[in-house]
């Protein structure tokens, strides 16, 4: 085991070498720089920018090296733990990330587990009750949830929000403890206000989850080792838990690792219609304004994230499954 | 343990007394009777088979005993009496409790326990063996877990699995089939139970290892006293092991009697059909084969090896492949039945699907001679001479239910070949699909109808007339018979044994059931580990075995008649 997590450690060194490589070329490819974008946004304000002043921002910034070059400088930094500096924000990139991902994961975290407190309990009796009533109205509303977007949803309970209770659902935050400092009073506001963003993205993990679980569990339910662990005597509970819901979980780990780089690309809809300060819009905006160093910093958290995520579900899958853990 | 105390009733004495009992399916307005008010009892000491084909109750009626019905199947009449101090002790009516009630938890597994089918799949794939044995003890809440783990240990070395120490540690996949069935009796007997019910336990498996396991379940019931409930479809099983025998037909009870009486004179139709059955499969085809002049050879196989390749793996040596037919010589001859006979893994299957080249021979020649004369080499031929061998050998495989497509109409599945091959369509198609489905003793006018319309039996003469659309010269037949009942697999055989002298057919028929294999060919080759060990004459190899496996083979196969218990070696 420690040999197979060792290897897969070793294999992810050259594997995030071509990632980077691949990254950067793609924050390339688009024609134009940050400058040429930079000028653009001016122009579109009714400014100017000269031609000198362009020319000296480049060199400054070095858009105007070769893309090795570029590229180099760039990994050779991130090598030593230095990101690079965002274009547009005037601030280290990793001061701009770390900021993000803070509230990020405590939100993807908490969807998370929105999303699993009601799909296993749904899916379980979905499956085991299968074509009674309520299977019928949890199958309804699951593809409900399914099929109504995030952001609709988001927009339907900011209204209801405003329209009735009178609050401002938005953000993670109210105006007050925006920019505070972390206290009691800025804890229990994000307590406030995260409930909305946790069921709006997790609405549509949960109703997927629910088919999946449910899917899942049918399979196992009839296979002849449940009937004989009931002719054994054990009770119907412990029978399910033990036997079928244990082996239906196997698809679950092994798509752990997409949560991860969930964590940063996902839900960006949500979160510019929500105001929340999470890492979406800010990778958004930084590749539309091809902040060159900031849109490459994400993108490569985003394949480390992908990587560490699929490593992780391998690990657990082997533990959960001997016929895997011993091939 | 002191298995004799646990049970102070004596031999004899009935333990489960089954009346009138009736399990239905109802969905919507349709009922399904599977059990039709059967009647029975389970004696200590002694076995009842129940013998039947598929669909005729026999498995409901075990799991009616256990209240295991799966939904939405149901109890709707008769009493489960069991006693199990036997005699005056008290007794239980097991039809009245509920389901999911504690008190049929509690007898379950611990006083009556069960063994299934199918070794592979009635283990759970991610729990350890020894886990799983000890499981039913500490549900009844017999043993600690300690104690559960070295009665388990002492199980599995009651049903003779070597080194049991390491063995309650491995998962079942580490296990073989027979090992896992073994395993599967074990778990079984963890708590002592007074009624061991076994619904096909040697179905799936080789028949020396059927021998082995049968032999087991025998010396366990003589040690422990079990009243044994044993469900099968084979009358030579039935002859080795049973005491008494109740025969079902359709969910009903159409014969009963001790298993001398039972063979010997047996008095229902359905009963004779199934002794018939089992006995004509123990002999030659009554069409008496006669032997011919020696004809021309159609295929010539030389030094055939077929290797499935070795994994390759990232910075180490890649693992070697597995030699599934190694170096083998096979001849056939023109009008010829050859029967290729050999357990599970010996390469039989790799063997038939290299012959028409499916699989690509790591080595070897395959001479073909084509009807039009001239030679044909199989091994390395390009695909146009694939496509003219494949006119004329044409493969039958096992499971009539797989293989044919279930969105094609029957008419489409046999004039497929004919079509592809751009010899006939429109209406001299369909009188040619016609003719061939006249042919195998199904009405032309079947054509139009889906697969899912026909039986097993039917469905496996779809698949025949399908064979036989192209006009072929030579028919390899994959175990054609091992998923049909057995009143069908003789008509089966006997179908093609009477299209064989009109067609100019050969047959290449490859099986794990010497019983067919004798009845249906004129030569037997016997294959052990991806060779062939034995070559000669039907009647000669069956008679005077030369090699030690051929003998084993030989001894395992359970012969139809109480009062020769070649496998269990007690009379009746």
């Amino acid at each position: 085991m420690s040999r197979f997590i060792l290897r897969r450690l070793l294999g992810m060194v050259p594997f995030m070498a071509l990632v980077s490589i691949t990254c950067f070329g793609l924050i390339k490819l688009p024609p134009g720089d940050f400058a040429t974008n930079y000028a653009a946004s001016l122009a579109a304000g009714g400014e100017t920018v000269s031609q000198a002043t362009l020319l000296s921002m480049r060199e400054q910034y070095g858009l105007d090296r070769p893309f090795l070059v570029q590229y180099w400088r760039w990994i050779d930094g991130v090598a030593h733990g230095n990101f690079g500096y965002s274009f547009q924000w005037q601030q280290p990139v990793s001061t701009l990330i770390w900021g993000r991902m803070g509230l990020t994961l405590l939100l993807s975290l908490a969807a998370l587990l929105f999303t699993w407190a009601i799909a296993f309990p749904i899916g379980v009796y979905s499956a085991v009750h299968k074509y009674s009533v309520f299977d019928y109205v949890f199958t309804f509303l699951g593809m409900l949830g399914l099929a109504v977007p995030g952001f609709l949803l988001g927009l339907v309970l900011m209204y209801i929000g405003i329209a009735y209770f009178g609050e401002d659902l938005g953000g993670l935050f109210s105006h007050h403890y925006l920019n505070a400092p972390w206290s009691l009073g800025r804890v229990a506001d994000l307590l406030r206000h995260i409930w909305v963003p946790m069921v709006i993205l997790g609405t549509s993990g949960a109703a997927s989850l629910i088919r999946v679980m449910r899917a899942n569990l049918l399979d196992q339910l009839h296979q002849p080792y449940v009937e004989t662990a009931r002719a054994k005597g054990l009770s119907e509970f412990t029978l399910l838990l033990r036997y079928p819901i244990r082996i239906a979980l196997n698809p679950f780990v092994s798509t752990l690792g997409w949560v991860l780089p969930n964590l940063v690309s996902g839900s960006v809809i949500i979160s510019i219609v929500l105001n929340l300060q999470t890492a979406g819009p800010l990778l958004l905006q930084a590749l539309l304004s091809q902040d060159q160093y900031l849109a490459g910093a994400f993108l490569l958290l985003l394949c480390l994230l992908t990587v560490i995520g699929t490593l992780v579900s391998d690990i657990l899958l082997a533990l959960l499954d001997p016929r895997i853990r011993m091939q | 343990m002191p298995d004799a105390a646990a049970n102070p009733a004596a031999d004899g004495e009935i333990v489960l007394d089954v009346a009138d009992l009736s399990t239905q399916f109802r969905a919507g307005s349709a009922t399904l009777r599977a059990v039709e008010r059967v009647s029975f009892q389970l004696r200590r000491g002694r076995t009842l088979c129940i013998v039947g084909e598929s669909g005729s109750g026999k498995s409901m009626t075990a799991r009616s005993i256990l209240r295991i019905v799966p939904h939405p199947g149901r109890i709707t009449s008769g009493a489960i009496r069991f006693t199990p101090q036997g005699g005056g002790g008290p007794c239980v009516d097991l039809a009245t409790l509920p389901a999911k009630g504690r008190q049929i938890r509690a007898i379950r597994g611990r006083d009556i326990a069960m063994v299934f089918q199918e070794p592979m799949t009635s283990l759970s794939p991610i729990h350890r063996i020894g886990w799983q044995i000890g499981e039913a003890l500490l549900a009844h809440g017999l043993a600690t877990r300690r104690e559960a783990m070295a009665r388990a240990v002492a199980l599995l070395r009651q049903v003779e699995i070597p080194d049991p120490e390491s063995a309650v540690a491995r998962y079942p996949f580490e296990f073989s089939g027979g090992m896992r069935q073994r395993a599967m009796i074990a778990m079984a007997l963890a708590c002592n139970p007074k009624v061991l019910i076994a619904d096909e336990p040697t179905t799936a498996l080789d028949v020396t290892t059927q021998a082995e396991i049968l032999r087991l379940i025998a010396r366990l019931q003589q040690a422990h006293g079990l009243a044994v409930l044993f469900i099968t479809h084979d009358m030579g099983v039935v002859a080795q092991i049973a005491d008494d025998v109740l025969v079902m037909y359709q969910g009903e009870v159409v014969e009963r009697a001790d298993v001398q009486t039972l063979f010997a004179a047996p008095q229902h139709p359905y009963t004779r059909k199934l002794l018939d059955s089992a006995r004509r499969l123990g002999m030659a085809a009554p069409s008496a084969r006669v032997p011919r002049p020696p004809a021309a050879p159609v295929l010539q196989v030389r030094g055939l090896s077929v290797t499935y390749p070795g994994e390759r793996r990232f910075l180490r040596p890649s693992r070697p492949g597995v030699a599934a037919v190694r170096n083998l010589d096979l001849d056939l001859f023109e009008g010829e039945n050859l029967g290729i006979v050999g357990e599970s893994g010996s390469g039989k299957t790799t063997l038939g699907s290299a012959l028409i080249r499916v699989l690509r021979p790591s080595a070897g020649r395959i001479d073909y001679t084509p009807r039009e004369g001239g030679q044909l080499e199989l091994a390395g031929a390009d695909r146009a001479g694939l496509r003219r061998a494949h006119r004329q050998i044409r493969m039958v495989f096992q499971d009539p239910f797989a293989s044919l497509n279930p969105r094609m109409t029957v008419g489409q599945c046999i004039g497929e070949p004919l079509l592809v091959n751009g010899l006939m369509h429109g209406a001299v198609l369909a009188a040619r699909v016609g003719a061939l489905l006249e042919l195998v003793g199904l009405p032309a006018a079947a054509q139009t109808r889906y697969p899912h319309a026909f039986s097993g039996g039917q469905r496996q003469r779809i698949v025949i007339a399908r064979a036989l659309a192209l006009d072929p010269r030579l028919i390899i037949a994959d175990e054609p018979t091992s998923a049909l009942d057995v009143t069908l697999r003789s008509q089966i055989l006997d179908l093609l044994l009477a299209l064989q002298p009109k067609l100019g057919l050969s047959f290449i028929l490859i099986s794990h059931d010497l019983g067919v294999i004798r009845y249906f060919c004129d030569r037997i080759a016997v294959m052990y580990r991806g060779e062939i060990v034995e070559t000669g004459p039907a009647e000669a190899l069956c008679g005077a075995p030369s090699h030690a496996y051929t003998r084993a083979l030989l001894a395992a196969v359970p012969e139809a008649d109480p009062a020769r218990r070649n496998l269990i070696g007690v009379a009746g």
